[in-house]
């Protein structure tokens, strides 16, 4: 995969799967986990069609700045296709 | 002093030096009530019985590390399993014939340059079906908030210094994964069985805050 991404930066109520520090951030996506049952959906007895998880990787430096403890560590998560934002891949709405 | 002592200080130290849990003399949470009646109308409807739960539980408080330190010790030892566990965790466990359940699991291998730590920012997921339960400390919030800022840090305060050349990697189980780190195996030990590197896989070396043990 490799392709990067940020991370939507929103703030829905409910049981979110996206930690807040990761929300806005940059990162790479390193493994796409197939599609699976949504979290943040079934949580709430929700039927909703599966959704693609990835591994998204970001490093220290993107997270923290200048306080990075070392630039060069990352952080792997893994995030629901709903909150990723493809860099490289052209917007539905065109734009 | 006597260890019936009853006059307690309000630090929770009684009076001949040791600590004391407090009894349970508060009313029941919203939710211990919660637990208490959909756990008896279950039993009353007949949909589980008493005993069913305790052997559940009973289930539970039996797994351990030692299952978890047997899938990395055969991980050490044969080549072919290792790329099994690493390309699709869950699958290389039930082959040992571990009862894992529902359990997804990805298994990250240490290397020269690689160390890489497991924590659950958003609660406190963990390989439960394959390690038992967790630690308290991995489900407190000075773990969870600082080893995704300050791993290295809190590495240190494990005991364990990584040189600058070392990339750490933090893993946040935040949806449906569970991790396990696959420590380097230790040098000196190629003569040893299977069996005894087991002996050598501690718990917090599967977290990742923690090395092999030495022989």
């Amino acid at each position: 995969m490799n392709e990067p991404v940020r991370i939507k930066y929103a703030h829905p109520p409910g049981h979110v799967r996206a930690p807040y520090f990761l929300r806005g951030k940059r990162g790479i996506v390193i493994t796409n986990l197939g599609p699976r049952i949504d979290a943040e959906r079934s949580a709430y007895r929700q039927t909703a069609p599966k959704i693609d998880l990835y591994r998204v990787r970001f490093s220290m430096a993107e997270l923290w700045g200048d306080q990075a403890e070392h630039p060069f560590d990352t952080v792997d998560a893994e995030i629901y296709d709903n909150w990723l934002e493809w860099e490289n891949r052209a917007s539905p709405l065109g734009e | 002093m006597p260890h019936d002592e009853i006059i307690h200080s309000p630090a929770g130290i009684s009076a001949s030096g040791h600590p004391y849990r407090e009894d349970q003399d508060a009313p029941l949470t919203y939710w211990q009530n919660m637990e208490i009646a959909i756990r008896e109308l279950l039993v009353e409807k007949n949909v589980t019985t008493p005993q069913e739960i305790s052997a559940t539980i009973d289930a539970m408080d039996a797994r351990s590390p030692a299952d978890g330190a047997r899938v990395v010790a055969r991980a050490w030892v044969d080549a072919d399993f290792r790329a099994r566990l690493l390309a699709d965790g869950s699958a290389a466990c039930r082959e040992m014939s571990f009862d894992i359940g529902a359990l997804k699991l990805i298994a990250l291998e240490n290397t020269p340059d690689i160390h890489n730590v497991v924590v659950c920012t958003l609660c406190s997921c963990y390989p439960r079906n394959l390690l038992g339960l967790p630690p308290d400390w991995y489900k407190q919030r000075a773990y969870r908030a600082r080893v995704v800022k300050t791993p290295r840090a809190v590495l240190g305060e494990f005991g364990l210094k990584l040189p600058a050349t070392t990339q750490v990697r933090v893993h946040d189980s935040t949806a449906e994964m569970r991790y396990i780190v696959i420590p380097l195996r230790p040098h000196g030990t190629g003569e040893m069985s299977e069996t005894e590197l087991a002996d050598l896989v501690s718990r917090d070396s599967m977290i990742g805050v923690a090395v092999a043990r030495q022989p």
